[in-house]
């Protein structure tokens, strides 16, 4: 007991050279105690006698052990011992741990290490190894954390710009990441503040000094706002795992994270974010649709008193109303076209505009009652973009083509023609989809997913659009004759 | 628009793209300044989503000629656009490095005017960071395919990573959805990519010193579930990509709806726990001796969602457990389900040294509920009867709830640490 040596070390370097010492002299684990200078120990003022041991019966027994069979070990050794490089690696990083006891260990492991088990490292479930590594591992991650989370700020001073952060570690762990630092901050001047010391850079040479507070340090850079738009860009507001954040980024170090600032600020806009996401089929929600809005019972009234409440996309919010078919469930015939245009969306009906006029004409020349034919759209609200007073058709976006499929299908289920018109290119596709071979030709039946005679001719608009003489004239003129082949189908 | 309001567009456009991470350049460049690449990338932060934050990850612009259909930056798409200039670019990574907020950026874009142009682009930020800031931090940027060969080349000796997307499965998967892309032009570029990293490689073994060229290598993204491509067809040509174009990784993105969608497309993500598996049989590929046909076969091409990979092949080949831990070759100690490459090493490095105790495998802190059925140690063997059981496969799998809770976070954890 009263030969147990106390010894003082505050850096690994101290350490390092004690216990060398310490070897050569054959002095074992049991009889020498560490301790650093700020730590007041028991042991030191001598009324407790069993001190330096008192942790780790197993690192004990395994002395013992060794002082019975070790005493030739001990005379053969050389006078610097080797120890494998992986000591000396882990170690360095073991000394920067605030356990009072890590110099003991240390010491303990490098006598045991050179006398009797020279591959002790290689037994991982040894105790004293394995405190060992979890000691090396903890700092290492607190290393790791300093190198991620210390934020430079920058300030003018009399000579040029400077940069300065505050940083809490758990260990001393300042020396461990201070060269790496100055290998990635070649260029810049900089010091980490830590509350135990504190580290400068000045281009050339690394120093280290005093600990200081958290208020010695500047509280904001301008780059702040930009580095936490960043952040909220980043965000994804569907999907919140607080307690991963926490782990990785635990709250202790938030103090000094600029983008943290603003984490109850985006968690509480997150809800509306999300809705407005859900609301466009973003990220990770379903995709839009109006077949919940379907009735139970299919028929024609049915189905178009449910259309009149359809939010199945956005189209709904600026269009006057739902435009729903038109026409009896025995028509022979069911006429598409793609949208609702500004007096249809006015008055509630399809074709009543100035190209349903064209199509009335072209409906008479063919030798059709415009109530004997069903009249509909693949998409049933406006879509529209203002130019002026005016409302501007706009070609519907194909998230609303899709959405609104779901009522095209049950009309076609509550009428099932003998034969579906298209009218016109653009509501081919929205009903065919993009890549039928048959859009070229206009006015021949082909059978589709929809309809066993399926035919696509002109829009009656086409014809109001056409601007070369005699256009306007075959237009109105095919689309009678298509129309006709439809009729006789 | 300032440039605030492009980073919050461009930033937002590029959080699909789930190839981030900033590690395997080690080499230093010489006469950098500022930055460095030390091996690991570093998480500089972590969003609420449990994502890690370490490259300022962005688009150069989100206009694009392409028609792709699972893309959010499509032609036909309806989303706010905005482009960077290259020097905004430029200024913004440095000076969000020189605050220690990153590791490095991850360039991409939308394809502008034609994919020469856009890669020049690309290169004229990578190559400004370099030669006008002796920039040495982290740069990936994501080449378009299709670019001169030149271009691609330029691009490696700028940056640390280069990747070309695959995006789908099959080129069948990509005529469907992706009409301009072409896996001949994908292939042909990482083709490219190889045959110049390689050449690098011989240079440096006969003792020259090439000029510097992707010393992180090349990747490449996968998008999971947009068609209905099974597991194996994923798989397979994952592998192949790791053989033929020695491709550092693949990443797994699953399929996300995006905005104004296509009908093509299916109306929701393939569930989460899909792309962790594959993500898991991929590491069980790589580093634990599995074949393909051992994972996934013609019969079953898809991969079991209620339990990993390893556990489903334990549980297909239970006559070879127990495995003795004392006793056991290496590549059958990396079998046993709930043991990782690390755990196996150590159980190998100590057992010459002492032999194994089941206290000892508690020590390693595996999952042992899982792990006890299929290890005997000095003093434990599992009860034949529990191994043989019909019931086991039901214990040890992920209850339904289980599966739901599993997350994109667990997947990019799979993603990087591997250990199944
Ligand atoms: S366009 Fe169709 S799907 Fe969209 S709200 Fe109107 S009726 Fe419903």
């Amino acid at each position: 007991m009263s030969s147990v040596r106390v010894i003082e070390v505050e850096h690994f370097e101290a350490w390092r050279a004690a216990a060398r010492e310490l070897l050569r002299e054959g002095v074992a684990a049991g009889d020498v105690d560490f301790f650093s200078p700020s730590v007041q120990k028991s042991l030191f003022g001598g009324e407790d006698g069993d001190g330096g041991e008192s942790d780790g019966g197993g690192g004990g027994d395994a002395l013992q052990q060794r002082s019975v069979k070790g005493q030739g070990a001990v005379a053969q050794r050389r006078d610097t011992p080797t120890v494998p490089p992986n000591f000396i690696k882990y170690a360095r990083r073991v000394a920067c741990h605030r356990d009072e006891q890590r110099w003991n260990l240390l010491y303990r492991l490098l006598w045991r290490l050179t006398t009797a088990e020279p591959n002790l490292l290689h037994v991982a479930f040894d105790d004293d190894v394995r405190r060992f590594d979890l000691m090396a591992k903890s700092v290492g991650r607190d290393a790791h954390k300093a190198q991620a989370f210390v934020r430079f700020r920058r300030i003018e001073t009399e000579d040029g710009e400077q940069f300065v952060a505050w940083h809490r570690p758990d260990h001393r762990i300042l020396r461990l990441v201070g060269p790496f630092f100055s290998r990635r901050f070649k260029s810049m001047r900089w010091t980490i503040l830590t509350p135990d010391e504190s580290a400068s850079w000045d281009g050339a040479a690394l120093t280290y000094g005093p600990g200081a507070p958290a208020s010695a340090a500047p509280a904001v850079d301008d780059l702040d706002e930009m580095w936490r738009s960043y952040y909220r860009s980043i965000f994804n507001p569907a999907r919140i795992k607080l307690a991963m954040m926490r782990r990785e980024m635990p709250v202790r170090y938030w103090a000094a994270l600029p983008e943290t600032q603003i984490i109850p600020e985006i968690l509480a806009e997150a809800p509306a974010r999300v809705a407005a996401m859900l609301k466009y089929g973003a990220a990770g929600t379903r995709a839009v649709s109006a077949a919940e809005f379907l009735p139970e019972a299919r028929d024609l009234d049915s189905l178009a008193r449910a259309a009149a409440g359809c939010r199945g996309c956005e189209l709904c919010e600026r269009a006057t109303q739902t435009v729903f078919g038109r026409g009896p469930s025995a028509a022979r015939l069911v006429l598409v076209g793609e949208q609702p245009g500004d007096q249809e969306d006015q008055q509630g009906e399809p074709f009543v505009g100035s190209a349903g006029e064209v199509l009335n004409h072209a409906l008479a020349a063919a030798g059709l009652a415009r109530d004997e034919v069903y009249l509909t759209n693949a998409v049933k609200h406006f879509h529209w973009e203002p130019r002026g007073k005016q409302r501007l058709h706009k070609k519907p976006p194909s998230r609303a083509i899709s959405a609104c499929r779901s009522w095209l299908e049950a009309e076609m289920a509550a009428v099932a023609p003998r034969v579906l018109v298209c009218l016109g290119v653009t509501a081919a596709q929205a009903v065919l989809g993009r890549d039928t071979r048959a859009l070229k030709t206009r006015g021949v039946p082909f059978a589709s997913e929809w309809c066993e005679r399926t035919i696509i001719t002109w829009h009656p608009a086409a014809s109001l659009r056409a601007r070369i003489d005699g256009e306007r004239e075959r237009i109105a003129r095919e689309l009678a004759e298509h129309l006709q082949v439809a009729a006789q189908a | 628009m300032d440039v605030r309001n492009k980073l919050e567009i461009l930033a937002d456009a590029a959080k699909y793209d789930a190839s981030c991470a900033s590690s395997g350049s080690k080499q230093a460049r010489a006469g950098s300044l500022l930055g460095s690449t030390e091996g690991m990338g570093i998480c500089h932060s972590y969003t609420p989503d449990g994502r890690c934050v370490s490259l300022l990850k962005i688009l150069l612009t989100n206009y694009c000629i392409y028609d792709c259909k699972y893309c959010i930056n499509r032609v036909s798409s309806d989303v706010p656009r905005a482009r960077f200039t290259v020097d905004e670019v430029v200024r913004l990574t440095i000076e969000f490095y020189r605050r220690n907020y990153i590791e490095g950026l991850f360039l991409s874009s939308g394809i502008i005017q034609n994919p020469d142009y856009t890669m020049e682009q690309l290169i004229a930020v990578a190559r400004t960071l370099r030669e006008v800031h002796r920039f040495g931090g982290y740069i990936h940027l994501k080449t378009i395919p299709k670019a001169a060969e030149r271009l691609t080349i330029e691009a490696g000796r700028w940056a640390d990573r280069i990747s070309i997307n695959i995006e789908l499965p099959t080129a069948a998967d990509l005529v469907e959805l992706a009409p301009e892309k072409r896996r001949e032009d994908v292939d042909e570029a990482m083709g490219d990519i190889r045959e110049e990293i390689d050449q690098r490689r011989d240079d440096r073994k006969a003792g020259l010193k090439p000029p510097t060229f992707a010393p992180a290598g090349q990747s490449t993204q996968m998008i999971v579930g947009a068609t209905d491509s099974p597991d194996a067809a994923i798989l397979g040509t994952a592998t192949d990509l790791y053989q033929r174009h020695r491709l550092r990784r693949v990443y797994y993105s699953a399929f996300s709806p995006i905005p104004f969608a296509d009908d093509r497309l299916p109306p929701a993500s393939p569930p989460l726990v899909r792309e962790h598996r594959l993500y898991q049989a991929d590491w069980l590929l790589r580093f634990y001796g599995f074949k393909l046909d051992e994972i996934v076969t013609p019969a079953a091409p898809n991969l079991a969602l209620d339990v990993d990979p390893k556990l489903a092949w334990a549980l297909a080949h239970r006559d070879q457990f127990p495995m003795d831990v004392n006793r056991a070759p290496r590549e059958l100690l990396l079998r046993i389900p709930g043991i990782g490459v690390r755990s196996v090493n150590r159980i190998v490095d100590s057992r010459r040294h002492r032999a194994i105790r089941l206290a000892d495998l508690r020590k390693l802190r595996l999952p042992w509920r899982r792990v006890q059925h299929f290890v005997a140690a000095i003093d434990h063997l599992p009860r034949a009867k529990d191994l043989e059981s019909e019931w086991l496969r039901a214990r040890l799998g992920g209850n339904a709830t289980g599966l739901r809770q599993l997350d994109l976070f667990e997947a990019a954890r799979s993603a990087h640490s591997g250990e199944v």
